[in-house]
């Protein structure tokens, strides 16, 4: 049996193994190889270890930095950034185990952050630390690992303050048998936030003083993102059983030239000025509208991603606010679409779509 | 101890650091300087307490000071530590750079900056051979964080990028000069220090025979220059490339320079400063938990100490919580700084004086102190080019002529102006010099830099108006840009259409001013065609007054559209009327006036007309709705129906089929929309009705073309335009 999907130390355990082994550089406590080693396996040498994160250098330099000075930190950006792919790897990397995670939810309850009770036992025994429940940061405290904490923001303020006594005092108390769980030396906790969220359940300022956060970007240039989403439409495909579908490029390329400069309200050249569509538009919609796209021209059209195929799952990735977005997107298509020459087939297809 | 290099970078904190401890070790009689010669006579008022860096010295030609260049001084620049310590310890100095006047001779067009770009970076060269990315963070580590750098290692460093890298011809003048001054001063002095780019201190170094030099700084000639200190800025200094050098970062590298121990907390202590005033709430802890992120970047990446590179991520994911915005606000107010120098009261007068001073000698617009009033009529030269002048001023914070628009009479050639010299325009003057040599190129430059600075579009329109009324038309293009932009990120389709008649007005007349707009039209079109896109929605769900609002702006932007008289431009337009009027939500004055719009413009059958003039009418439309629609459609047009017989025909078919029963009910809103009509016309228009419309149509068949074209070319005479065939359309 194979898992769908391993695990980042599983995937990549001989990379992780080799960095470690060449690795001579001073290693913080409780770390498997050194903060140098780490931002190298998340960005690749070139050779055999690969890149798992395609972006500035700065940023990871920063990640792992915070870690180092043992405070918390937050991945903060918009939904397809790769923040979980960050965090996954980074605990990979640090404690060679990326499955302390906390998914935050609505529903999330503080016995998720402390320690939940086995009632059978508790009623059988009465308060003992077998009948104690550890959660995965309890565990990470234990024994010294990186927590994981998914969308913060989207567990209820109560349950995140839990956080703070862990972050700031580095123990849990557990009163109720009167000890508490001292954090070993490597506890830490990543923490991903999504931006647009921020007003579902903010952090609060005291919870917010013991991260130090980092927003991972948008792709910087169209090539970039051209390249991240033809490959994992390649990945989607095949995975989907798909065939391969030729002259998509050209599509993919046309759809990342407009959801990036809906996003950034530029036309490429900088010559004209747009306003942004309340959407995120990230890398994650584009590569969803053109695998759509070759679904529909799979199974509908005749083979070829044409411009009708992408052209509905654009508008729908757009217009999110049926009023604002559409004055949006209008202005976009008879300013900026219209104009262009080579984009008359899909002019056409968008007015009709 | 004999002569001294002291190769620096430019703007450098560090060398600027070392060259001061240096100068005080070596006392030496002299100091050389990197600089323009001509403005030795300048160096007193460095020991002046009033001239206060960051400030620069301006050089231009006498004869024409748009001919101009200026070399930037700040506290942490090397070469103005040596000139302090020069002046402090009365030791003499001396620019020794290539004159400025030679560079003027020798360039045909003016040098506004050493645009001389070396064949090789060589700090990118060393920082190349480092192993560092980025040239600047190089130099920071190797020599600035170490307190003392090495200038003999900095000198043979450059020697050997120089040995394997082509010269710049530029250089190699420069070099020669500086040479032979060298030559001359040791005739007299023995213990020399030269403060000069790193650059240039293998080329002074060398074997060079005076025969040589001579020979390359042969059939120069000398051109009067006249220099003297303005106030620099630190924004300014930032944006700034005249070395090669720019400094991206004064405000880093003036705390650097400034800042002794405790580099980092202070620094980070200041950024925390910065967002408290903010009202962004920054403790200490804050600040702490910085500092150490900054240090373990710093270590993290083999640094010696933590740079700017790593304060502000570290203040960026401590402090800012990631955000974009106050990162931005540090940016401005810490890393670049917004310290303004000053100079003296008594500090000869700027070129921009000059320029003025002579334009009102030529325009015989005496500078008094009493108030007087002016009258220009802009169809003479001199009044135009006074008018300009006027209004270029005013750009300069020079309010000399306050324009009187109250008595501004009849058309649009007269103007009239209050004019009043105020002493402290001189202090404006000076402010204003560091945007310009004359009083055009100054105006030019703070429009520009206004239009970039602009909130809201109706800042920007009115600056195309400025342009326009101060003739600047190098400032249109980086205006109309601005303009561009805001029309995009304005969500308010009304403020668009606010700004459209006035640009088409200037588009077609060009004005009384006779100035010739390139690129005006392309903006107008791209406002239009934003209008179009936002009309559909900005029509819906209207109150009374939004609705009034916008049927006079519709009214504007369908006025300015046969103005601009551009096929494409009306089709677009009326496509997007036609779109509109078919909505059965909209507004009824709205729906009237579109319905009357496109009915002048030929875009609905007068049976379509018919039609949908009935429909208020009918049972189903409430009677608020339908006198709306009765005033949307005849507004504004009294005159016409007495003139327009289709109009009338449709209207007077219309009133006639209203069954007597339903006319009642019809009464009240035609005396209301006709009531507003001027009392001459309901007359004009009754009479009209009695004579029956038979006989007009029989009068206009009997127009004889010949006779009508006779009066023709005298009509063309009357309004300036060249005479046309008669049948040729308008």
């Amino acid at each position: 049996m194979t898992a769908l999907r391993p695990h980042a130390e599983d995937q990549y355990a001989d990379e992780l193994a080799a960095l470690a082994a060449a690795d001579d550089r001073p290693r913080p406590p409780g770390w498997r190889m050194s903060p140098h080693a780490v931002v190298t396996y998340l960005l690749g040498d070139g050779a055999k270890i690969t890149p798992k994160y395609v972006g500035p250098r700065r940023l990871l330099e920063v990640a792992v930095s915070t870690l180092v000075t043992d405070r918390a930190l937050l991945l903060l950006g918009v939904p397809g950034t790769a923040k979980t792919w960050v965090s996954e790897h980074l605990a990979a990397a640090i404690s060679g185990d990326s499955t302390l995670l906390v998914q935050g939810t609505a529903g999330t309850a503080e016995e998720a952050i402390r320690y939940g009770w086995n009632y059978a036992r508790l009623l059988a025994e009465g308060p003992s630390e077998a009948a104690l429940v550890a959660s995965p940061v309890m565990r990470a405290m234990r024994t010294g690992t990186i927590a994981r904490i998914e969308e913060l923001t989207r567990m209820p303020s109560d349950v995140q303050d839990a956080l703070i006594t862990v972050l700031s005092e580095k123990t849990l108390p557990v009163p109720e048998l009167n000890t508490e769980v001292p954090a070993q030396r490597g506890f830490n906790v990543i923490a991903t936030a999504n931006d647009r969220d921020r007003g579902v359940n903010d952090l609060s300022s005291a919870l917010r003083r013991r991260f130090n956060t980092v927003v991972l970007p948008l792709p910087a240039s169209a090539d970039e993102e051209v390249d991240i989403v033809a490959r994992r439409v390649a990945q989607l495909g095949r995975s989907l059983d798909l065939p391969e579908v030729p002259a998509a490029m050209e599509e993919i390329r046309r759809v990342v030239t407009i959801f990036r400069e809906l996003r950034s309200g530029m036309t490429e050249d900088g010559r004209t000025k747009l306003k942004s569509p309340t959407g995120t538009l990230s890398t994650a919609e584009a590569i969803s509208v053109i695998t759509n796209g070759i679904a529909l021209s799979t199974h509908f059209g005749d083979g070829r991603l044409r411009s009708a195929d992408v052209a509905g799952g654009i508008l729908g990735a757009v217009i999110k606010d049926p009023v604002s977005d559409d004055v949006v997107w209008r202005e976009y298509l008879e300013t900026v679409v219209r104009e262009r020459a080579d984009w008359r087939d899909f002019y056409r297809a968008a007015r009709d779509a | 101890m004999p002569e001294q290099f002291y190769g620096i970078r430019h703007h450098g904190p560090g060398s600027a650091r070392a060259v001061a401890l240096s100068l005080a070790r070596q006392q030496p009689s002299i100091v050389l300087i990197e600089g323009p010669p001509e403005a030795d006579d300048l160096v007193p008022w460095v020991a002046d307490a009033a001239l206060e860096p960051p400030i620069a010295l301006l050089g231009y030609s006498a004869d024409d000071p748009r001919r101009s260049a200026f070399w930037p001084f700040a506290v942490f620049s090397p070469e103005w530590q040596a000139l302090r310590w020069a002046v402090t310890h009365d030791v003499p100095v001396r620019f020794f750079d290539l004159p400025f006047s030679f560079r003027l001779s020798a360039t045909a067009p003016p040098s506004k900056e050493d645009k001389s770009v070396r064949p090789v970076d060589p700090i990118g060269e060393l920082a190349a051979a480092a192993g560092y990315d980025d040239p600047e963070r190089w130099w920071e580590d190797v020599v600035e964080h170490r307190g003392m750098p090495a200038f003999e290692a900095v000198g043979e460093a450059m020697a050997a990028i120089r040995e394997s890298s082509p010269e710049d011809p530029e250089d190699l003048v420069r070099e020669a000069y500086m040479r032979t001054v060298l030559r001359e001063v040791r005739r007299e002095h023995e213990n020399i220090a030269v403060v000069c780019g790193a650059w240039h201190v293998p080329a002074l170094d060398r074997k060079v025979t005076l025969k040589e030099d001579q020979a390359l700084l042969k059939g120069r000639r000398r051109s009067k220059v006249t220099f003297t200190w303005v106030p620099w800025t630190y924004g300014r200094l930032s944006s700034w490339s005249g070395y090669g050098a720019g400094v991206r970062s004064p405000g880093w590298y003036h705390h650097l320079f400034t800042t002794t121990s405790e580099v980092v907390p202070r620094w980070l202590v200041d950024a925390a400063g910065v967002l408290r005033a903010e009202g962004v709430p920054t403790s200490s802890s804050h600040v702490i938990e910085a500092t150490r992120l900054a240090e373990a970047l710093a270590t993290l990446r083999g640094r010696p100490l933590a740079g700017l590179a790593e304060v502000t991520e570290a203040a960026e994911s401590v402090m800012c919580d990631g955000e974009r915005l106050r990162v931005e606000l540090i940016d401005r107010k810490l890393v670049v700084g917004e310290r303004l120098g000053s100079v003296p009261e008594e500090m000869p007068a700027v070129p921009l004086a000059k320029d003025l001073a002579a334009q009102q000698r030529g325009l015989r617009l005496k500078p008094e102190a009493s108030q007087r009033v002016l009258e220009l009529d802009l169809r003479r030269e001199i009044d135009l080019n006074r008018s300009r002048l006027l209004h270029r001023l005013r750009l300069l914070d020079v309010p000399w002529g306050q324009s009187q628009s109250g008595r501004q009479g009849t058309g649009t050639f007269r103007e009239s102006w209050r004019l009043q010299w105020q002493p402290e325009f001189a202090v404006s003057l000076v402010e204003g010099s560091m945007w310009g040599t004359t009083v055009a190129a100054a105006a030019t430059a703070r429009v520009t830099d206004r239009a970039r600075k602009a909130a809201t579009l109706a800042e920007v329109t009115a600056l195309v108006e400025v342009c326009l009324l101060g003739d600047l038309q190098e400032a249109y293009p980086p205006v109309l840009a601005a303009l561009d932009v805001r029309a995009a990120e304005d969500s308010d389709v009304t403020h668009l259409m606010a700004a459209l008649p006035a640009l088409a007005r200037t588009v077609r007349y060009g004005d009384v001013r006779r100035s010739d707009v390139e690129g005006l039209s392309t903006v107008t079109a791209s406002l239009l065609g934003r209008v179009c896109a936002g009309l559909p929605a900005a029509v819906a769900s209207l109150s009374d007054e939004a609705a009034k609002d916008l049927r006079k702006h519709i009214d504007g932007v369908h006025a300015a559209i046969a103005l601009l008289d551009d096929e494409p431009m009306r089709e677009r337009w009326l496509a997007a009327l036609t779109s509109v009027a078919g909505r059965t939500e909209l507004h009824g004055l709205l729906a009237g006036r579109l319905t009357r719009l496109l009915m002048d413009a030929g875009r609905l059958a007068p049976a379509e007309v018919r039609r949908r003039l009935r429909l208020p009418l009918t049972v189903g439309t409430p009677p608020a709705h339908a006198a709306a629609w009765v005033e949307g459609f005849l507004s504004g047009g009294g005159l016409l129906l007495v003139h327009d017989d289709l109009l009338l025909e449709l209207l007077d078919d219309w009133l006639a089929d209203i069954e007597s029963s339903s006319f009642d009910q019809v009464l009240p809103l035609l005396r209301r929309t006709f009531g507003a009509f001027a009392a001459g016309e309901r007359r004009a228009i009754g009479e009209r009705i009695a004579h029956g419309r038979t006989a007009v149509n029989g009068a206009e068949a009997a127009l004889d073309h010949e006779r009508a074209a006779q009066v023709l070319p005298t009509l063309a005479a009357l309004l300036g335009v060249p005479a046309r065939s008669a049948g040729a359309p308008r």
